[in-house]
């Protein structure tokens, strides 16, 4: 099939170009336009009141924490922030949408020309371009289940302040895009302006994808992706649809213009016909709201709340610490991650070496949280910031590491009993004699013991078997209860053997 | 510039207003004479002129509180809808 | 003297004096509706049990010495205003069955002032009309001639008060809707300066033009009602944080030093030659007075009429969206789908000039003609605000006709809409450019009123009061009340 032929050799052939749209719910306590609660999961139509339902005579008025929403992440992207923007209506006829339009922005957005930096899986840096981001309003809700043939809508979403985040066609891969909605996400969560739930909806992603051949100036025809509510659909959603395009273009044909909806459990783009016909919205100027003024003390005052922002904690890791920028990047995917990361760090001391592990401090600490922690907390589907081994606990752990109370094997151990109770690690060690064999004479006790207990490896591996040495470590360690120290033990059994 | 039939009927969905084969025409006779009426906009001079898409020149939006301040009142509200169930606005269902 | 002969400054006096009760008013205005109504048709919703209510509670305020200048005077609200547990219709099938959950702000503020509201008044289908003849309730009838259209929109409001039903009533005036009626019938009209007054709770019809304000008999009275429904409202982001001056204080003063701007343009072929007479003679008297009086030239303003047509459809086709059958208001039975029940909601639910409007706006927003007809349109607004501000810098006030003719036959326009909206070629400017405007009472054509218009600067409603105050002081048109309404 066309699809297998294209993942080959094909492709090289073709250029993919992608935009991305993401739409994100603020965090404010009330709506953009009235003042009532945006609180998700409330029972239908009881956030709604009458601004919200549109009923004759009823007028919106801007709420000021979402105008500094956008502000901040203006800065944060390094954006222009416009000191008069404009609210537009967008009309449109959909039951969700009460006033039959929704009050966006259109010609004079709030936030344009910003940037946000990606880090590629070569670990090299690339900048994606941010056209520009402006406030909107949230539709509504429909339900079609249950309802026989009706649907039903709900207007709790309706209002709700959104921050939609276009950016420049500068994406050249599913892999890219998926890099750069992770920073858009984890940016908005550091800012504090979304809370990032994509199940909820409250963080939303369209696709604008396209191809053209390499080296081609124009931009080919795209089609826009909808319904893609988790990174791993936004790259398969990509990929399919790239594919496509290629089939679609190498047969001869054309590329529509339309909106396609990503199925996941086929994996694969279907065309909405539904929305195929295309909506002129007649954007004007909303003349119920006036221009949005920005000035720069509102700026300046919304500057002094910005928080570190992930690439320079990234980088201060990478200077401070010593990580690798990969790493650094993991460790910074959210302020929960980082903050949880530094507290283990500076319970550890910064400046403790675990000797005989060749690792500092601060890069224990990491392949923990990034390796054993994170495997736990994902199998147990929780976030950091309810991690059931709290950064004091860990931090504990890693220093008897890095003190060789117990080696990096057992701590796992260790690990997983801190994880299911709430003793710390000194209590857990004591309690199953965990501690670390490293008095040389006990150790060489044991290798001498297994030495004899096995001669004919023995003889086998002075014979030339070099791969036995693993067998005796095995053998030692079982006859340790695994509690040897390695580094000693590998010198130990390497002398004897001679 | 008279407005066609198909002129006319295009607005009329875009609008999702059902005008009848009777209608019609009247429609497109008032409509066209109320656009070639309107043309004479053309004879203003307006190169350099800033659109005014409001009396209140240089005033800015009002900025209002991060509050909730309202409380549910759908009950109250819902009385004035023709078709409800489950505290649903009910509509002919939509395939998307 | 009748009570419904009195004026609101009058029926004050009368009660603070205890000569009667608001009760007593209350039941004198139901009277009158019942037996004189029925022919005008200017009533849609009459609030019997509500007004008793409102009444009894002003009489036990005035007992108590608690009244103010308004307290237990009886007043219409157009339909056009949200009235809270009553019927708000907007002269439209579309909201026949609507019971407004919430007060306007308007409608607060008169209430909060004491006021009695008597019922809601019949108006121009969402306000779009200029005689009164597109409300789903039939046309309301001018007192003065039964077979003449009382102006529109607020035509209901405008025919209550000339037929001295209610002593005053609000109204809304988008293109003219309280001006050009109020000259129609004989009554005083105010629009005040757009922002002066809130527009929450007043269902839109075209957002930056539409503005609400009062029919009164007086310009005295009009300075009462508007001081108690101006002000900033925190609900309206187009409402002006300016405060509101003592309109009645400012009423005696002095005209002496006035500098009026006769507007050249409004003496056009359009106008009808004895109502341009019955102006020029009331710019004699402002000259008595101590006025003077020059010749200004705005010259855009000719094009007032098509600038609106594409403003006012444009914003209306929006505003008129969310009806849609949905959450409240009129919805076609048994829709085959989604589709159907819009298109069939809507074109079942909206009049005919309704459609005509929110076509027109539609078309003219939309794809490939935006430029040429909104963004045009309003670049012509914009000249046409520079011409009255460049006059209002050499005068204080401009004054001409409110209207090109006095009332016009029942049905004689209705075939042909730019006829109809020729209607409103003197009020329009005012609207366009924002700016606040009166009509008052200055004489007869075939026993037909005749209107003369003031328009100000911004916030200029004291001086605009003041200048008609000072005309009505000098003359008697403003007293006359229709053969039968006496």
């Amino acid at each position: 099939m066309a699809l297998a032929r294209a993942a080959g050799v094909r492709v090289m052939e073709w250029e993919t170009v992608i935009g991305l749209e993401v739409h994100a719910q603020l965090s404010t306590h009330a709506k953009i336009f009235s003042g009532s609660p945006t609180a998700f999961g409330a029972a239908p139509n009881t956030q709604a009141n009458l601004v919200d339902l549109g009923y004759p005579g009823v007028l919106p008025v801007l709420n000021r924490e979402a105008v500094r929403m956008a502000v901040k992440f203006g800065l944060a992207t390094g954006a222009s922030i416009a000191s008069r923007s404009i609210f537009a209506r967008k009309n449109y006829f959909y039951p969700d949408l009460p006033k039959g339009y929704q009050i966006s922005q259109y010609e004079r957005p709030v936030v344009e020309e910003g940037t946000l930096d990606i880090l590629l899986e070569d670990g090299s840096r690339k900048t994606i371009g941010i056209t520009r981001a402006h406030l909107e309003e949230d539709a509504g809700k429909s339900l079609h289940e249950g309802l026989r043939s009706f649907s039903g809508i709900d207007l709790n979403r309706a209002g709700t302040p959104l921050l939609e985040i276009v950016s420049e066609p500068d994406l050249r891969s599913a892999k890219e895009a998926v890099a750069y909605l992770k920073k858009v996400h984890t940016l908005v969560r550091y800012l504090e302006i979304c809370d990032g739930n994509m199940q909820e909806g409250s963080f939303r992603c369209d696709a604008n994808v396209s191809v053209r051949r390499a080296g081609e100036a124009k931009l080919g025809t795209r089609a826009e992706l909808k319904n893609i509510n988790s990174f791993r659909f936004v790259e398969k959603a990509i990929n399919y649809e790239v594919a496509r395009q290629i089939e679609v273009l190498e047969g001869g044909g054309r590329v529509v213009q339309e909106t396609r909806l990503y199925d996941p459990d086929k994996d694969e783009t279907r065309s909405m016909r539904s929305k195929e016909e295309a909506n002129d919205y007649r954007y004007f100027p909303d003349p119920d709201l006036l221009p949005l003024a920005i000035d720069a003390a509102m700026i300046a005052d919304v500057r002094r709340t910005l928080p570190e922002l992930p690439d320079e904690k990234a980088q201060r890791f990478g200077r401070d610490y010593g990580l690798s920028a990969y790493d650094a990047g993991v460790l910074t995917a959210s302020r929960e991650i980082a903050d949880y990361y530094e507290s283990v760090v500076r319970g550890l001391g910064k400046d403790a070496k675990a000797a005989g592990e060749q690792l500092t401090a601060p890069k224990l600490a990491a392949n923990w949280v990034m390796g054993e922690l994170s495997g736990a907390l994902n199998k147990a589907g929780l976030e950091i910031g309810v991690s059931r081994i709290s950064s004091k606990r860990l931090a504990g752990m890693l220093a008897r590491i890095a003190d060789s109370t117990i080696s990096g094997k057992i701590a796992k151990e260790v690990f997983e009993a801190m994880w299911s109770e709430e003793r710390d690690a000194d209590a857990i060690i004591e309690a199953r004699g965990l501690k670390q064999i490293t008095d040389s004479g006990a150790i060489e006790r044991a290798v001498d013991e297994c030495l004899a207990a096995n001669p004919a490896q023995l003889a086998d591996y002075r014979a030339g078997k070099e791969k036995l040495f693993g067998f005796f470590v095995g053998q030692v360690m079982k006859a340790t209860g695994g509690k040897a120290n390695p580094a000693q033990l590998n010198e130990l059994l390497k002398r004897k053997l001679k | 510039m008279s407005l066609t039939r198909k002129d006319v009927e295009s607005i009329a969905h875009l609008a999702r207003l059902e005008i009848t084969e009777q209608e019609m025409p009247a429609y497109v006779g008032s409509l066209s004479s109320i656009i070639d009426f309107v043309e004479q906009l053309n004879r203003a001079q307006t190169a350099d002129v800033e659109p005014m898409a409001h009396p209140l020149a240089g005033q800015t939006q009002r900025l209002r509180a991060d509050e909730v301040t309202e409380r549910d009142e759908h009950e109250r509200f819902q009385k004035n809808a023709p078709l409800v169930e489950a505290a649903l606005y009910l509509v002919p269902k939509v395939i998307e | 003297m009748s009570l419904h002969l009195h004026t609101i400054a009058q029926l004050a006096e009368g009660l603070r004096a205890r000569r009667f009760s608001s009760v007593e008013l209350a039941r004198a205005c139901l009277a009158r509706i019942a037996a004189h109504d029925k022919p005008l048709n200017a009533f849609l919703t009459v609030m019997e049990e509500e007004a008793l209510a409102a009444a009894r509670a002003a009489d036990a305020a005035i007992a108590a010495g608690r009244a103010g200048p308004l307290t237990g005077i009886p007043l219409a609200h157009k339909d056009i205003f949200c009235t809270a547990g009553t019927r708000t219709t907007c002269g439209s099938r579309m909201l026949d069955n609507f019971v407004s959950p919430y007060d306007a702000t308007v409608v607060e503020r008169w209430k909060a002032a004491g006021t009695v509201l008597i019922g809601k008044t019949n108006m121009d289908e969402f306000a779009m009309g200029s005689s009164n003849e597109t409300s789903y309730y039939g046309p309301v009838r001018n007192p003065w001639n039964r077979d003449c259209v009382p102006g529109g929109s607020s035509g209901g409001s405008a025919a209550a008060v000339a037929a001295r039903l209610v002593p005053a009533a609000s109204g809304t005036d988008t293109g003219g809707s309280i001006r050009q009626p109020a000259a129609l019938v004989g009554i005083t009209g105010l629009k005040p300066t757009y922002g002066r007054v809130s527009r929450y709770g007043m269902i839109a019809f075209a957002s930056s033009l539409d503005q609400a304000g009062v029919l009164a008999q007086t310009a005295e009275d009009a300075a009462l009602l508007l001081g108690a429904m101006a002000g900033f409202d925190p609900r309206d982001s187009t409402s002006v944080d300016e405060p509101v001056p003592d309109y009645v204080a400012a009423l005696a003063r002095p005209v002496r030093g006035l500098r009026i701007g006769l507007l050249k343009e409004f003496f056009d072929e359009g106008l009808e030659p004895r109502n341009a007479r019955l102006v020029r003679d009331a710019l004699e008297v402002f000259r008595r007075l101590g006025a003077e009086t020059v010749e200004v030239s705005l010259p855009n303003l000719p094009l007032s009429v098509p600038t609106y047509y594409v403003v006012a459809p444009a914003e209306c086709s929006s505003n008129l969206s969310r009806y849609d059958g949905v959450r409240f208001g009129y919805r076609a039975e048994n829709p085959r789908d989604l589709l159907d029940l819009y298109k069939r909601s809507r074109g079942e639910g909206f009049g005919p000039e309704v459609k005509r409007r929110i076509m027109t706006g539609t078309y003219v927003l939309s794809a490939g003609y935006y430029d040429a007809y909104y963004l045009k349109a309003q670049k012509v607004r914009q000249l046409i605000s520079e011409d009255f501000r460049r006059a209002f810098a050499q005068v204080d006030v401009l004054m001409g006709p409110t209207s090109p003719t006095p009332a016009f036959r029942i049905g004689a326009k209705v075939d042909d809409p730019i006829t109809m909206y020729l209607n409103d070629i003197y009020t329009i400017g005012a609207n366009l450019a924002g700016l606040p405007a009166i009509s008052v009472p200055c004489g007869f054509v075939d026993e037909l009123p005749v209107g003369l218009q003031i328009i100000g600067p911004f916030f200029s409603e004291a001086r605009l009061l003041n200048a008609a105050h000072a005309f009505q002081k000098e003359t008697q048109w403003h007293s006359r009340v229709p053969r039968g309404y006496e």
